[in-house]
């Protein structure tokens, strides 16, 4: 039996008004696989990835995970599955009255039911992950961006995500903090998380990307290898946007 | 000199008025305890119907808030108790009074409320959300502390009127702090317990006062 996608997502479409964002998305992200996605300045990357957890609501297609169509089922089916599907934003988003410990114990213990200290010993184990476990009492406001940025991903991990989402994680960093997110991130991917990465982060897609995906006008232009791709793209819109923001 | 203060500060009247008027005390601080627990619970039901994205939710809150911050309490409150007895309504002193004032309240807290939701951002609730957390667990455990702090000074500013609306409770014979501090007076015919009243409003809210300024200093900063 050939192993199904991890991720599907099936004719996606989404407008806001009589703006069509998204004409017609096919995706399909096989397990433990990287996909990379690159594209202009409001192409619908993050739209797309909002559609993944129904953040922002499909206006037409199907987004599959694990084999079960998200797109169906009761409110409670909607919470579950973004259990399944981790979210890492740009702005980190952490919760700022509570600690670090708590931002990553918080959804395990009310929308997983984990007990309390099942949840403690989760995040711990996620937060020595990331690298901050010894900054679980520490206050958000205390940690710097990229501190932030780790202690997201652990509260995202903590939940036993099957799928991440990351929408340019690094963008609202100082560039000596970059690294370290992405080291992270390099070791989800060693470990086999499956993962839609929107990033501006060429090297990082060169290295850990199996697959690179170019987005404009609400569809996929060009997809391929990281190789193929960033050495020879084909679509004539694909080298235009290379040349511009690789220069 | 001597007679201004025999007028004002005559300890001795002060001492003999005291008993009567630590009982208006005590029903002033049975007023206020009323309609601001009532009062802070009907307001956050208010705003949360006010920010909710149902219209059918929405629309009531925005027409309450409106009407009871619009009118002035004190024809709310003689309306309710002079006014509801012709359509056979009769309602002792003190439950028009606390009818009154949370109506009047819960309409300005429900508003210090819905601009401290509106000031946790989006991000905040799309956090939450994506890690599964109910629309109901996102309010309570992450939008909701952060949007009391942020206006907590808001909130007690909002307080301290209501203690001090209490008085007005005197024009329907309520006897509570200034209503018995009134009686007093004429009893005594002298004005001492007026100014004992006054400094008893003063030494209740006067820190409550200077706490709001540190928290709003300590905001802004
Ligand atoms: N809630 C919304 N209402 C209306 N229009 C929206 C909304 N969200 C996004 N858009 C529009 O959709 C388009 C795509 O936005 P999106 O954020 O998905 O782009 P993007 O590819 O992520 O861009 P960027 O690289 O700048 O992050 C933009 O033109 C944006 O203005
Ligand atoms: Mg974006």
């Amino acid at each position: 039996m050939v192993s199904r996608p991890m991720l599907e997502i099936v004719s996606l479409q989404k407008c806001f008004g009589d703006n069509v964002i998204l004409r017609d998305i096919n995706l399909k992200v096989a397990q433990g696989e990287l996909v990379f996605i690159i594209g202009p300045s409001g192409s619908g990357k993050s739209t797309m990835l909002r559609c993944c957890n129904r953040l922002e609501e499909p206006s037409g297609g199907d987004v599959i995970v694990d084999g079960r169509n998200i797109m169906s089922g009761t409110r409670r089916d909607l919470d579950l599955m973004r259990l399944k599907v981790g979210m890492v934003f740009q702005g980190f988003h952490l919760y700022p009255h509570m600690s670090v410990l708590n931002n990553v114990t918080l959804a395990q213990r009310k929308a997983m039911g984990r007990t309390a200290e099942e949840a403690k010993a989760r995040a711990m184990d996620m937060l020595e992950r990331v690298g901050l476990a010894h900054k679980a009492d520490a206050m958000p406001a205390q940690l710097s961006g990229g501190q932030q940025q780790r202690v997201a991903i652990a509260r995202a991990l903590a939940l036993d995500p099957l799928v991440m989402l990351f929408d340019e994680p690094t963008s609202a960093l100082d560039p000596e903090l970059v690294g370290s997110v992405l080291a992270v991130m390099k070791d989800l991917k060693a470990k086999g998380m499956t993962m839609l990465v929107v990033s501006h982060e060429m090297g990082f897609a060169r290295e850990t990307a199996d697959r690179v995906i170019f987005m404009d006008g609400g569809v996929v232009v060009e997809e391929g290898a990281p190789d193929e791709i960033f050495g020879a793209p084909k679509a004539e819109r694909t080298q235009a946007f290379l040349s511009r923001v690789t220069r | 000199m001597q007679s201004l203060m025999d007028q004002f500060f005559n300890l001795e009247i002060m001492a003999k008025a005291l008993p009567l008027m630590l009982s208006g005390l005590w029903m002033t601080a049975k007023l206020c305890a009323a309609v601001i627990v009532l009062g802070l619970g009907g307001g956050l039901v208010v705003a949360l119907a006010n920010v909710s994205p149902r219209r059918w939710l929405r629309f009531p809150s925005i027409v309450f808030t409106d009407i009871f911050r619009a009118l002035p309490p004190l024809v709310l409150l003689i309306f309710i108790y002079s006014g509801l007895p012709f359509a056979g309504i009769e309602i002792s002193p003190f439950a028009a009074v606390a009818l009154a004032f949370l109506l009047n309240n819960s309409a300005y807290y429900a508003e210090v409320y819905r601009a401290g939701i509106l000031s946790v951002g989006k991000g905040q609730w799309e956090a939450a959300r994506s890690t599964g957390l109910s629309q109901t667990q996102t309010l309570t455990s992450v939008v909701l502390p952060q949007a009391v702090r942020n206006v907590l000074p808001d909130l007690l500013s909002n307080t301290v009127e209501v203690v001090k609306l209490t008085s007005l409770a005197s024009v329907v014979s309520l006897s509570e702090l200034l209503y018995t501090a009134n009686m007093a007076r004429s009893i005594t015919y002298n004005a001492s317990p007026l100014v004992l009243a006054a400094l008893i409003y003063l030494v209740i809210l006067w820190p409550v006062v200077r706490l709001v300024s540190r928290f709003q200093r300590r905001l802004a900063a």
